[in-house]
């Protein structure tokens, strides 16, 4: 006992022995980094929960490469947070899901990596404008999935479904609408314009704008929340305390499936159709794994599960789609869109922003 | 023990991690905040480094005005509402017995574990005609029927006020219970009620520590930007929540810097004015 209480340790053992537990602690890490690896962002709550549950695990089978899902908030916030990161030679998520508006003005800082279409063979399914490119030609976004907006209910307050956006403006609904807060995520001008104007084509000049305007400021009285954060309109759609506005087709599809009191309606003027890109950071290194998995994401069998499991409508061309006839309806309309004057958006953004911030808190 | 001034420049020497932890804490970010004030907003996508003027220019106007008009009106009320029920509360609590003190505290200091978001979504649930308090109104025959106490001005001021109540009372308390109870026991002697005590000998002796909380309450209400937008209609919006609203939502960082860089100046206006006033009180 006492011979192994002299023993002296040397200093070089001390320090041998140091540097192989710090590598054996850091063992774990270097193994993870042989395996190849993909960070995705999606839309947080029960979107990235179904991306994670019908998607990624397949596509990880499939491909042996691992997808670490980033849930990312919707609006722009996620593109200020990837611009910042890229100015710092950082990205938060390699391939992420982006509006419209955000792949249009990623474009004018070069935030997104051109993709190669060479690389991505099954782009040719996607109907030509959902693949998003850069004004020399440059692919700079493959069509994700694309979504509705619709007007939605809870089904205990309104027992008969809601027909057209004129809803909206109707007093017997006063103070009981959800509608989006922002002017580029809510489409209300474009709503506004289909619905009393005979086409977004009236929001043209300003002076057509200024008219919508006016005649959204006529809602302000029905409207109880102005929201920002999904979360804040679905609870408060599921309990009944705001009963009506504009949400999510396919997460109000997802919430009546799981039993909720809600439901989605294609008014007669259209929903209101948006889209998501996959975009590759310019600071990713992950270039290889980004092409492999937007190719796989634009395959129709994938396309339709996307439909069948999370509600999204397809971005393929219908007729490669083995969806039927009723799978289709449920995530789409025969009903002619409202398609968003994403042009407008980039254009007169702020001037945009301003007279919609007067027009509600004003 | 005498109290020695610095001799030599190694003196100094402790003072350099706290200036270091400033100066890249604070100074810094605030400095980058004020050039990108003064940088060219590119509508299409960020900014380009520049010197224009066209950001503060675009805050000067009259909704803008509004809206910082309300923001301070906001924060002031709810600096007022948090010491109106804090001074008698904590005052009350510096008297009660070790253990309650304790348990009241390790209260106080488990709401500030909960976040901005937690805070709103329950007062939310708590104010709202489904599931809400009213409710319970309704069930004791109080009430009718169920209302909804929420989007108003009274639910934003409620949960801003219990957000920033725990800060209020844990500032008060340390000087609460320093407090000599002599004062008050030679008020008691000459005649004076308990109340009376409290408001002509405890709060006159307290007038710094009050003013200093009630700065520090608004200035912590000023910055608050969820709660009005979970609880309030539009107009209840401040302009925090604009300025979030540039910054995340409009990537419009020039303009929401100005924003802010407006709303630091005219705190730190405010502040001076208090404190001015309060130093021209003592002297009179």
């Amino acid at each position: 006992m006492r011979d192994i209480l002299k023993t002296t340790v040397s200093r070089r053992a001390v320090l041998g022995a140091g540097v192989a537990g710090a590598s054996l602690l850091a063992m774990p890490a270097v193994l993870r980094a042989q395996d190849k690896s993909l960070k995705v962002g999606v839309y947080g709550g029960y979107f990235k929960d179904s991306f994670d549950k019908n998607i990624f695990a397949d596509f990880t089978k499939e491909t042996g490469i691992a997808v670490e899902s980033v849930a990312e908030p919707t609006g722009e916030a996620w593109l200020v947070q990837l611009e910042q990161a890229a100015k710092a030679g950082q990205a938060p998520a390699d391939v992420s899901m982006m509006s419209q508006v955000a792949m249009l003005k990623g474009q004018s800082t070069e935030l997104w990596a051109p993709l190669d279409a060479a690389k991505i063979p099954n782009a040719s399914n996607l109907i030509d404008h959902f693949v998003n490119k850069y004004p020399d030609g440059r692919i700079a976004g493959i069509g994700a999935v694309a979504w509705y907006i619709t007007l939605v209910t809870n089904t205990d307050v309104y027992k008969e479904a809601p027909t057209s956006w004129n809803a909206l403006w109707d007093p017997a609904n006063a103070d009981k609408l959800g509608l989006l807060a922002l002017v580029s995520n809510s489409f209300l001008l474009e709503v506004t314009a289909k619905t009393h104007f005979g086409g977004t084509n009236a929001l043209d000049t300003e002076d057509g704008l200024l008219k919508a305007f006016e005649k959204l400021a006529e809602v302000k009285p029905n409207v109880r929340l102005w929201y920002r954060d999904e979360a804040q309109f679905e609870q408060s759609l599921k309990s009944g305390e705001i009963p009506m506005g504009q949400y999510y087709h396919d997460v109000t599809g997802l919430a009546a499936a799981d039993g909720q009191p809600v439901r989605s309606t294609f008014p007669k003027e259209g929903g209101i159709m948006d889209s998501g890109c996959w975009a590759l950071s310019r600071a990713s290194a992950k270039v290889e794994e980004a092409h492999t998995f937007v190719n796989y994401m634009s395959q129709p069998k994938i396309q339709a599960l996307l439909s069948r499991k999370v509600g999204t409508a397809p971005t393929v061309k219908r007729d490669l789609l083995d969806l039927t006839a009723e799978e289709f309806a449920a995530v789409s309309s025969d009903i002619e869109p409202i398609i968003p004057r994403y042009d407008l958006y980039q254009t007169k953004s702020d001037w945009l922003n301003q007279k919609w911030t007067e027009m509600i808190a004003g | 023990m005498r109290r020695e001034t610095p001799q030599k420049l190694t003196d100094y020497s402790p003072l350099v991690f706290p200036a270091g932890m400033l100066i890249v804490f604070f100074v810094v970010p605030f400095a980058t905040m004020i050039a990108v004030s003064f940088f060219k907003r590119n509508p299409s996508g960020f900014y380009t480094p520049d010197f224009v003027f066209d950001n503060y220019a675009r805050f000067l106007s009259l909704f803008f005005g509004k809206v910082l008009g309300f923001s301070l009106m906001l924060a002031i009320a709810v600096a007022i509402c948090c010491i109106v029920l804090a001074v008698p509360f904590t005052y009350l609590l510096s008297r009660a017995r070790r253990r309650t003190q304790v348990l009241w505290l390790v209260a106080l200091l488990s709401i500030l574990s909960l976040s901005e978001v937690i805070i709103g979504f329950a007062w939310s649930t708590l104010f709202s005609r489904t599931a809400g308090i009213t409710n319970l109104l309704v069930m004791l025959g109080i009430m009718d029927q169920p209302v909804a106490l929420n989007p108003s001005f009274g639910a934003v001021l409620t949960a801003m006020t219990y957000q920033a109540l725990p800060y209020t009372v844990l500032v008060l308390y340390p000087a609460l219970v320093r407090l000599d109870p002599t004062l008050t026991e030679a008020a008691r002697t000459l005649g004076a009620s308990p109340i009376r005590a409290f408001f002509t000998v405890v709060v006159p002796a307290l007038r710094n520590t009050i003013v200093a909380t009630l700065i520090m309450v608004f200035i912590f209400a000023l910055g608050c930007y969820l709660l009005p937008q979970i609880l309030g209609r539009p107009q209840h919006w401040t302009l925090s929540v604009l300025i979030t609203d540039q910054a995340i939502y409009q990537s419009n960082m020039p303009f929401a810097a100005a924003m802010a860089v407006f709303l630091v100046l005219v705190t730190l206006g405010l502040v001076g004015l208090t404190v001015y006033a309060g130093r021209k009180g003592e002297t009179a």
